[in-house]
């Protein structure tokens, strides 16, 4: 926690970071749809670093460009100015050390649970032992909570058990950075909270940076070392960076009972209403 | 009881689902609402198939009483009132040689199953004893290394079903093996596919005629020297040719609108091309390529009648043609038979196929 904090006063405090710590690093951004009616500019001078074990919140008005800049970092769609690098480097199209977890679970629906993880896992570590590679797999869906399902079509889950595999398959590649389009988005305020305390509790374990796009101002919070806000596009950037200074780990009733979570839903709340 | 669950699931599954409402009703367990089912489902299709028999038969004899006046009525004219009395006897008294000939009463036509059925016992027992007469003779040819004698006699209504289900299958897996891969192929990659949908678009609707004599003249040349037998081969390719479209352009449809989620998580994943089509393209497109399978049975079959009736070669095609020439008294009722047959066998062929779509699609579809 305490490196967190130090990581956070660099970044406000001088601009700049020690390279070695940045995990993500969006340099002048820029994200062009052509249209019929012209180029439409979403995203422009989009700069963000983002630490090493570092978890994320993005939130901004919809239709700002929030999953424009997540696919993006992805790989999954076109860089049209600037660049993102991974650990120093640029990225060139998707790869497996940047896993997602998208809006919808997108689960291949015709498989069981545990083949939707060994999927990823078979490719990623391909020189371990079968059973090795299986043991991994069922490794992040007990995790999950999904022990009694390994064996169910994915298309006989609930919605939050497709969820709870879609991030089970996706710690389980061991990627460098998470990232993540408003993934409880779809759920009831209920399953949404069991979720977040799994990712949360598998997080803190793995400590994967992770980079999450919300609309809930209290899972935003709950979840961040940081907040980022985007403005509203076109041409959207960051707008402002709020710092969560909870201890972690964080219980969801020590996050609701402390002093500054007021001060913090307020801050966010004017920005997303000016 | 779990039986019973399972077996409920099982006629449900080949959208047989009535029989359980039949069975539920001798086992005694009937509610209200499973009392209206058994009437919608039981009652109903049993009273209209009834009603279906009596208008048929009211319609026939009104034929056959048009047909009859008219036939009296011309004796008349022609060969005067005595010929024209002895026209209506001979029609009265059923004697075969002045019947009118007109749609067949389902009572002929029951009539004319039943006779086929006991022919086919008598070509049957024909058959085997034939082949019992030869057995040791064939035995001692194939020793020899000659070609043993083989019976040539007639076929009998169910050899000639049993040959046109070879030709459809046969047909069908032609189908299957020139559509699936290449529309998996077209599906793939967008500028094949424009490139290559005029082709599919003008060929799709070419009659089943003009792909009979295609083949017909391809194959001719290519079996001038062999005796096999070229009227199967050509009627099964033509089948084929004819019934493949559905499965080509279902499969390319299936193919080109894989969910781009899967494709997304394929690219994060870096799938490798054979992956990614064995893994994720495919299973994800079979229900697609089921549905079109299936239209491409249900069109084989349509069209192999019509095939084999021009190609001449043996089955129910060729059997209808026969008969339709031959001009016999029960001629008629023997056609009609011929077309409750295809019709029984066009529906089981589509229940196999809905049966195995529904296996194998994740998201289920209930027949119609
Ligand atoms: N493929 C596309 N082509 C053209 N415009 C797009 C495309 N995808 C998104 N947009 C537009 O870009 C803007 C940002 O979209 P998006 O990134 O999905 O917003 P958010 O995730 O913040 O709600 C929206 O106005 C959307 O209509
Ligand atoms: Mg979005």
């Amino acid at each position: 926690m305490i490196s967190n904090t130090i990581h956070n006063d660099l970044v406000i405090e001088n601009g700049i970071a020690f390279h070695e710590d940045v995990m993500l690093d969006l340099k002048h951004l820029k994200k062009v749809y052509p249209t019929p009616k012209g180029d439409y500019v979403v995203l422009e001078d989009l700069n963000l670093q983002i630490m090493k074990e570092e978890f994320v919140t993005i939130i901004g008005h919809s239709g700002c460009g929030k999953t424009t800049m997540l696919s993006m970092i992805a790989g999954l769609n076109e860089i049209s100015g600037g660049n993102i690098s991974v650990l120093g480097r640029h990225i060139k199209g998707p790869g497996p050390d940047r896993g997602v977890i998208f809006q919808a679970p997108s689960l291949m629906p015709w498989m069981t649970s545990l083949q939707n993880v060994m999927l990823g896992v078979n490719q990623v570590f391909p020189h371990a032992t079968k059973s090795q590679r299986n043991d991994i797999a069922k490794y992040y869906l007990q995790k999950v909570g999904l022990e009694d399902a390994f064996h169910k079509k994915a298309s006989d889950l609930s919605q939050g058990m497709q969820q709870g595999v879609g991030i089970a398959r996706a710690f389980a590649i061991k990627p460098k950075v998470l990232l993540l389009d408003e993934p409880f988005g779809m759920l009831d305020s209920l399953t949404r909270g069991e979720l977040q305390d799994i990712l949360i509790e598998i997080w803190n374990k793995e400590k994967i940076t992770a980079v999450m796009i919300t609309h809930d101002v209290d899972e935003a919070i709950f979840l961040a070392d940081r907040v980022v806000m985007m403005t509203s596009g076109p041409k959207a950037k960051i707008g402002d960076i709020l710092n969560i200074d909870f201890e972690r780990p964080r219980t969801r009733k020590s996050v609701l009972e402390h002093d500054d979570y007021y001060k913090y839903r307020k801050h966010l709340i004017d920005f997303l209403e000016h | 009881m779990k039986q019973t669950v399972t077996l409920d699931r099982v006629t449900k599954f080949m959208g047989l689902g009535f029989l359980m409402t039949i069975k539920s009703l001798f086992t005694g367990d009937l509610d209200k609402e499973g009392f209206r089912n058994f009437l919608r489902k039981v009652v109903v299709p049993i009273a209209s198939i009834f009603l279906f028999i009596g208008l048929w038969h009211m319609g026939a004899k009104s034929l056959y009483n048009i047909e009859a006046d008219y036939k009296i009525e011309k004796a008349l004219t022609e060969q005067g009132q005595e010929a024209a009395d002895v026209m209506k006897a001979c029609i009265a008294s059923g004697d075969i040689s002045c019947q009118p000939n007109t749609l067949p009463s389902p009572a002929q036509v029951w009539e004319s199953y039943r006779s086929l059925l006991r022919d086919h016992q008598i070509i049957k027992a024909d058959k085997d004893a034939f082949a019992e007469k030869t057995a040791t003779l064939n035995a001692k040819r194939i020793a020899e290394g000659k070609d043993p004698i083989t019976y040539t006699g007639r076929p009998s209504f169910v050899d000639q079903i049993l040959t046109s289900l070879k030709t459809v299958f046969a047909g069908f897996l032609l189908a299957l093996v020139i559509a699936v891969p290449i529309g998996v192929i077209i599906g793939l990659s967008k500028t094949l596919r424009s490139s290559v949908n005029w082709l599919i678009q003008i060929f799709k609707p070419v009659s089943p005629v003009v792909w009979l004599l295609l083949v017909f003249m391809i194959v001719k040349t290519l079996t001038k020297d062999s005796n096999s037998d070229s009227a199967f081969i050509i009627s099964f390719i033509s089948v084929g040719l004819c019934s493949m479209w559905a499965t080509l352009v279902n499969t390319a449809m299936g193919v080109a609108s894989v969910d781009k989620d899967y494709i997304n998580v394929a690219k994060v994943l870096k799938l490798g091309p054979v992956q990614k089509v064995f893994k994720v393209i495919l299973p994800s497109s079979l229900p697609l390529i089921f549905t079109g399978l299936r239209i491409t049975l249900s069109v084989a079959w349509m069209v192999l009648i019509a095939i084999e009736l021009l190609a001449q070669s043996p089955g129910l095609g060729s059997f209808v043609w026969e008969e339709f020439q031959n001009g016999a008294v029960d001629s008629n009722s023997k056609i009609i038979v011929a077309m409750f047959v295809i019709g029984g066998i066009g529906f089981l062929l589509d229940r196999i196929m809905l049966t195995i779509q529904n296996a194998i699609s994740f998201n289920k579809t209930s027949g119609i």
